[in-house]
């Protein structure tokens, strides 16, 4: 963008070569696709073939790679977990997306999105949000790039992220609390479309996650990768090799899919934490890939939480940004195929990983990935075997989660 | 009863044509409303299927599809019910394609067929995305009704024109469904571009809100679809009687308007 803005630390990113598209129609394996309402289909076209455009373009990889290193602040370094891997007996390495501007890998896709955005000549955004996260990349970029910002975030949601909300807000951006249906990620997003079925023409939406219709889930891949390509050339600087196992949360899978794809080809195995709420027995959880079936939402074919008739269920998750019912169509994908393994921590044992990491090594994590360490440390010597070199993206940090956490820890010592 | 060829003969017939959608499962009386907005002078009758998450639904059809939800209406209960509806006109399904593909296909064309039900209406499901529920309706002579919008190209049109049976849908709007205060200009836009497109019915809806907006859309189109604004009516507890009472002044209001 500008010259003046030298990165004072580190090298300049570098991004890789562009991953495969999926196949005809959006699918990954049977999943994907776009099913939404007509009016919705130019936009999604014209999407698709300017984002086809831009990746392939060296300008445009070179303003993205540029605002990922002197805005978002990249690469962000890996940290190797002294403490923590003597205490678990597994080396531990995080992938620090805690430290990007804003404070989570949300900033990465928004980034592109926002240049996309710009290219199509569109001057509103809109935005869905949970945990407030995407939120307020969304908000960032759009005060950086001078674009309308509205996000749409459940009431609920609005309520135990009140700090976000207030960020949305100084950056300019007006947030809508949803008040539909669950009142949470998931009506964000219905309320989202629901804008932009009027709005489509002169309004671009800056979906925040792997999920969504085609092309959402590949741009946001692409445009999330950067943490797995980051990553891997850092492990194999520090490693000289993979390590034996990669974990990341699993919303709707954006940091997961971001990190699993620069490991994907390699030996690696790849274990998404999805949200196990009060238990998944307890049916008041958010792990799509374990307990959801195949079925459409927010325009793909992909796995969700569902009664029988097809209604979609309320997840439930202690983290506003893993409480979402469905997963992003790779991720169903890379589970049918077997590639990746799927499994969930409950809001206790996030509870846990949220102190664990806390005490250990001085980094609070956000709610989030809390539910990765907490996993982490009950799985080992069991699904992961004493000694594995292990390395967990750190998807956020835990300002935003402060109050919530206090409290519930507050009630609970009570 | 076949759906195109009853709108066809209406048509025919110099009518503009009437069709109410009323949701599935609202109210214990819903059939009955059916049974009046038939007898209100419908030339056929769009039953909603209620969806946990309607993408193109507004605040008025969110509300009816939640009220029938919580009491317990499922795809199966509101079939069984439209079974014992014996109206002499076609009715069409209206609803999202995640019920369709929960059930499957062809199960699902299949009960539909059984319960007497002409048509389906599947706003989330474009061209693109229609091949194996269009093979499956089209089995079970099921017609499938396609939507085209305002901002669909001329290509697209026809290729939407071509696949829907039944009647073909104009979307009056950029939007979801919901009362505006007055027709949108995109109405008679779409209506003509798509009356040019194919001999099918056309119909407008979403948005079409009062009788003389009804006859405005019909100087164009074959008829209108009446969703939201029935569906308040309903929600205020308008029951039976006032549905029939709406959609008389509806079906007056064209039956004027040549
Ligand atoms: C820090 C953090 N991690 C993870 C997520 C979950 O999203 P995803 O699964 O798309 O990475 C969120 C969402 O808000 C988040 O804020």
């Amino acid at each position: 963008m500008t010259d003046l803005n030298v990165p004072a630390r580190g090298r300049p990113v570098v991004l890789g070569a562009p991953g495969p598209e999926p196949t005809v129609r959006g699918r990954f394996e049977d999943f994907g696709g776009q099913f939404v309402p007509e009016t919705l289909i130019p936009a999604l076209e014209e999407l698709e073939r300017e984002f086809r455009a831009a990746w392939a373009s060296d300008e445009f990889r070179a303003e993205f790679a540029d605002l990922l290193t002197s805005y978002a602040g990249r690469p962000t370094p890996i940290t190797e977990c002294h403490n923590l891997s003597e205490r678990l007996g597994v080396r531990v390495i995080l992938k620090r997306e805690d430290l990007t501007h804003t404070g989570s890998h949300k900033i990465n896709n928004v980034l592109g999105q926002a240049l996309l955005t710009k290219r199509m000549g569109k001057q509103r955004v809109i935005a869905e949000t949970g945990a407030g996260q995407h939120g307020v990349a969304t908000a960032t970029a759009c005060a950086l790039f001078g674009l309308d910002c509205t996000v749409f975030m459940g009431a609920v949601d609005v309520e135990r992220q009140a700090l976000n909300v207030w960020r949305m807000q100084l950056l300019g951006a007006e947030v809508v609390p949803v008040q539909s249906g669950s009142r949470t990620l998931k009506d964000a997003v219905n309320d989202a479309l629901r804008d932009w079925v009027a709005t489509v023409e002169s309004t671009h939406y800056c979906i925040g996650s792997v999920v969504g219709p085609h092309p959402y889930p590949w741009i946001v891949r692409e445009f999330q990768r950067v943490v797995g390509d980051e990553a891997r050339a850092q492990c194999l600087a520090a490693l000289g090799a993979d390590p034996d196992v990669v974990v990341a949360c699993v919303g709707g899978g954006s940091n997961a899919i971001g990190t699993f794809t620069g490991f994907v080809d390699g030996p690696a195995r790849l274990i998404g934490v999805e949200a196990g709420g009060l238990g998944i027995e307890s049916g008041r959880h958010g792990a799509s890939v374990a307990r959801g079936v195949p079925g459409i939402l927010h325009g793909a074919r992909s796995l969700f939480l569902q009664d029988e008739a097809g209604q979609i269920l309320e997840a439930h998750s202690i983290s506003a940004g893993l409480d979402y019912p469905g997963v992003g169509p790779e991720h169903a994908a890379l589970a049918a195929i077997g590639r990746a393994e799927y499994v969930s921590a409950t809001d206790d044992v996030a509870l846990e990983g949220f102190r664990l990491l806390s005490v250990c090594e001085g980094i609070v994590p956000a709610l989030e990935p809390a539910h990765a360490i907490g996993w982490l440390a009950r799985a080992v010597g069991d699904e992961v075997p004493l000694g594995s070199t292990v390395l967990v993206t750190l998807s956020g940090r835990g300002d935003k989660d402060a109050a919530q956490v206090a409290e519930i820890l507050r009630q609970r010592d009570a | 009863m076949n759906l195109e060829s009853h709108l066809r003969a209406r048509r025919e017939a110099g009518a503009r044509l009437l069709v109410p959608y009323v949701t599935g499962g609202l109210g214990h009386d819903w059939t009955d409303v059916v049974r009046a907005v038939v007898d209100a002078g419908a030339d056929a009758v769009e039953i909603g299927i209620p969806f946990s998450d309607p993408v193109m639904d507004g605040p008025t059809i969110q509300a009816a599809s939640q009220r029938a939800l919580d009491a317990g209406a499922t795809p199966t209960s509101i079939l069984a019910d439209a079974r014992t509806l014996d109206v002499g006109i076609p009715l069409a399904v209206m609803t999202y394609c995640n019920l369709v593909f929960h059930a499957g296909c062809v199960r699902f064309a299949e009960a539909l067929r059984d319960a007497g039900i002409a048509g389906a209406i599947l706003p989330d499901l474009p061209l693109g995305e229609i091949g194996e529920w269009a093979d499956a309706a089209d089995a079970a002579d099921v017609e499938t009704v396609m939507l085209a919008a305002p901002n669909t190209t001329d290509e697209r049109l026809a290729a939407i024109c071509a696949r829907s049976r039944g009647f073909v849908y104009g979307v009056s709007l950029m939007g979801i469904t919901g009362e505006r205060a007055s027709l949108a200009d995109s109405a008679t836009r779409i209506a003509s571009r798509a009356k040019a497109a194919t001999d099918l019915p056309v119909l407008l809806g979403v948005g079409i809100s009062t009788p003389e907006q009804a006859a405005e859309a019909s100087t164009v189109a074959d008829g209108v679809v009446v969703g939201s604004a029935l569906i308040a009516r309903l929600l205020e507890g308008g029951g039976p009687a006032g549905a029939h009472e709406l959609i008389a002044s509806f079906r007056a209001a064209l039956d004027a308007s040549d």
